[in-house]
């Protein structure tokens, strides 16, 4: 047990190692030295060149990669190319609006998507049913950013409900101003997620259905409503929770499309510049901040199913 | 859970049974039906573009004599409305005009060309990828699996949509053929974790055993023994991978990193209308419906087929 903990822990840590390597390989290939970039179109040539060794480019690549690992291994992120700000500020600032999108996202998903598809599984074939997985089918189809356009032009210019775009600090604005500002880019973004979760509620809840021990309930004669609520949905909704968090550390990393079409500064959108400006630190450290999240959510994903489940023998 | 193919192989049924009676499955169920049929006539429509739409109306307007004027049949019609906004829909232009005196509806249509190749070829691509490195990893196993196997992992930790845009600004992309390298390599790794452990599942099966005691070799068991019980996985796989793959081609074109104007792609229409939604809705809006509506076919289809390949695999929509 104690050896599988730390070996999944170690397997862990090489995924991120591969992760960072295969950044810095993608963009090992870009052409164009981000010195001259820093230095700007009337710099001399010494000037680059001193940029360059300040940054450590005049080294060897592979020797700039251990750099990067080593450092990084020690909370020393580096500094953005462009702004000349520290990765991990810049990263510390867009965290927040990230997950304020996030949190209020789960909610509405899950109040949408998980009764959904209860409804759906306990009632197959209804009408229900019917329009629940159509709402699903739509949710999981449409374009993120295209509804975000949709709504804007919808609920906020037709109707003048919401603002357009503009995201405000919890802080500084109070909560019922970002709320009021975050309810388009929450329900965008919820919709995709309620459309899989009511999908997977729904065949997570039929499967458990047809089991012989809920046959067994019903026949010695419980009540419905035990029977479904602490038969069928406990069990269930395991599954649930497990995916739940997988993609809860997803979103961490930033929603790229849904941060740019209502201009919120978050993580997605941080990265999204950084890629396009070619700014290698604030690349990896966007990137490597998203995947931390996904290896983290993966590792306490396998170590609580392993509690839960001892007949799950991995080898690792 | 074992895929019908394997059922129908240990009890000795022909294989064609199998595939007429996944025939008929799918045939029973309307939506998918719907879809199938949505999907044909979207094909259609794409490959006759050129005779649907008079190809003039979807170039650029600079060939054109006027700006807000163009030439329809010998005649002169507005393409610029009043206040100096393209003109919205009318029986000239079904669906109105971009910020450029483009037809809309012209431009959709050329647009599905566009869209459908890439997605097709990005998901042939990561077939290819995807079923290579799975079937390596499932049947070689050992220290070769784990190496793809972490591979894998890596590259599923890294964001989807943060990994096509770092190949795109990397790759310069812009082209069609940059946009389908792109999804080939950011979606095999679905295929291969499938692939990987129906190969896993699959080699400990009787008739694997049978087929080595007969000295079958490892090339014939992956072949004839192993692939044709991929087929269902693989299929509906390349269903549902098309209808990500339209989404995410969309949402590059949409960041700027996708196909690159003046080539019309579904999600650079969005992009470029995207600043003017509130005035001339009808750029993003139809553009986005085609999305959706070829989206939710292929949904349809690919739930269609697992049903029908699958009968016990979850998610079976009654409808």
């Amino acid at each position: 047990m104690t050896l599988y903990v730390v070996r999944r822990l170690l397997w862990s840590v090489v995924v991120l190692l591969i992760v960072s390597a295969t950044t810095f390989v993608i963009f090992f290939a870009v052409p164009g030295n981000p010195a001259a970039l820093i230095a700007g179109k009337y710099a001399t040539r010494q000037t680059v060149a001193q940029i360059e060794k300040r940054l450590g480019l005049d080294q060897p690549k592979p020797v700039q990669y251990l750099r990067f690992v080593t450092r990084a291994a020690r909370g020393d992120w580096g500094f953005s190319y462009v702004s000349q700000q520290p990765v991990l500020g810049a990263i510390g600032q867009a965290f927040p609006k990230t997950l304020s999108l996030t949190a209020g996202a789960v909610a509405v998903w899950l109040l949408i998507g998980i009764p959904l598809g209860i409804l759906s599984a306990l009632k197959p074939g209804s009408v229900w049913d019917r329009l629940g997985m159509m709402f699903a089918l739509f949710g999981i189809s449409a374009p993120a950013y295209w509804l975000g356009l949709v709504f804007l032009k919808l609920f906020a210019d037709m109707l003048g409900w919401f603002p357009l775009g503009d995201y405000t600090e919890i802080g500084r604005a109070g909560v019922l101003s970002w709320a009021h500002h975050l309810v388009l880019p929450w329900v965008t973004l919820a919709l995709l997620y309620a459309g899989w979760y009511a999908r997977m509620t729904r065949a997570q809840v039929m499967d458990v259905a047809a089991m012989d021990y809920i046959r067994t309930a019903h026949a010695k004669g419980l009540p419905y409503r035990t029977v479904v609520g602490k038969h069928i949905l406990r069990n269930a909704m395991l599954p649930l929770v497990t995916m739940l968090g997988m993609d809860v550390a997803y979103l961490f990393g930033g929603a790229v499309l849904t941060e740019t079409v209502y201009g919120i500064p978050g993580i997605g959108g941080l990265a999204w510049r950084a890629i396009r400006m070619r700014d290698l630190p604030m690349v990896m450290g966007t990137v490597l901040f998203a995947a931390l999240f996904i290896v983290a959510a993966n590792l306490i994903v396998d170590l609580v199913t392993l509690l839960l489940d001892p007949r799950i023998q991995r080898e690792g | 859970m074992t895929s019908p193919a394997v059922a129908g192989a240990e009890e000795g049924a022909p294989a064609f049974s199998m595939w007429r009676e996944a025939a008929r499955r799918f045939r029973a169920d309307r939506w998918a039906v719907a879809g199938l049929l949505f999907l044909v006539l979207l094909h259609l429509c794409a490959l006759g573009a050129p005779w649907i739409v008079e190809g003039a109306l979807h170039q650029s307007v600079f060939r054109q004599h006027m700006m807000d004027r163009v030439q329809v049949n010998g005649q002169m019609v507005d393409v610029v409305s009043d206040d100096g906004l393209p003109v919205g829909p009318n029986p000239r232009f079904p669906l109105g005009a971009d910020l450029l005196g483009r037809d809309v509806l012209s431009r959709v249509l050329y647009g599905a060309r566009v869209s459908l190749l890439v997605s097709c070829l990005g998901t042939l691509l990561a077939l290819v990828l995807g079923l290579g490195a799975g079937l390596l990893a499932g049947f070689r196993r050992g220290a070769l699996d784990m190496v793809i196997s972490r591979f894998v992992d890596a590259v599923m930790a890294i964001p989807v949509l943060l990994l096509a845009i770092a190949l795109a600004s990397v790759l310069r992309g812009g082209s069609v053929w940059v946009v389908i390298l792109i999804l080939g390599l950011v979606n095999w790794t679905y295929l291969a974790r499938i692939i990987r452990a129906e190969v896993l599942s699959l080699r400990e099966k009787d008739f694997v055993e049978a087929a080595r005691a007969l000295g079958a070799r490892d090339r014939a068991i992956l072949l004839r023994h192993l692939l044709p019980n991929l087929v269902g996985p693989i299929v509906v796989f390349a269903t549902l991978s098309m209808a990500g793959n339209i989404l995410l081609e969309s949402a590059l074109s949409f960041l700027g990193v996708g196909v690159r104007p003046p080539t019309p792609s579904w999600g650079n229409m969005i992009e470029e209308g995207m600043l003017f939604y509130n005035v001339a809705w009808w750029i993003t809006l139809f553009p986005g419906l085609a999305i959706l509506l070829t989206v939710v076919s292929f949904n349809l289809v690919g739930d269609g087929l697992r049903d029908a390949l699958a009968p016990g695999s979850r998610e079976r929509r009654v409808a």
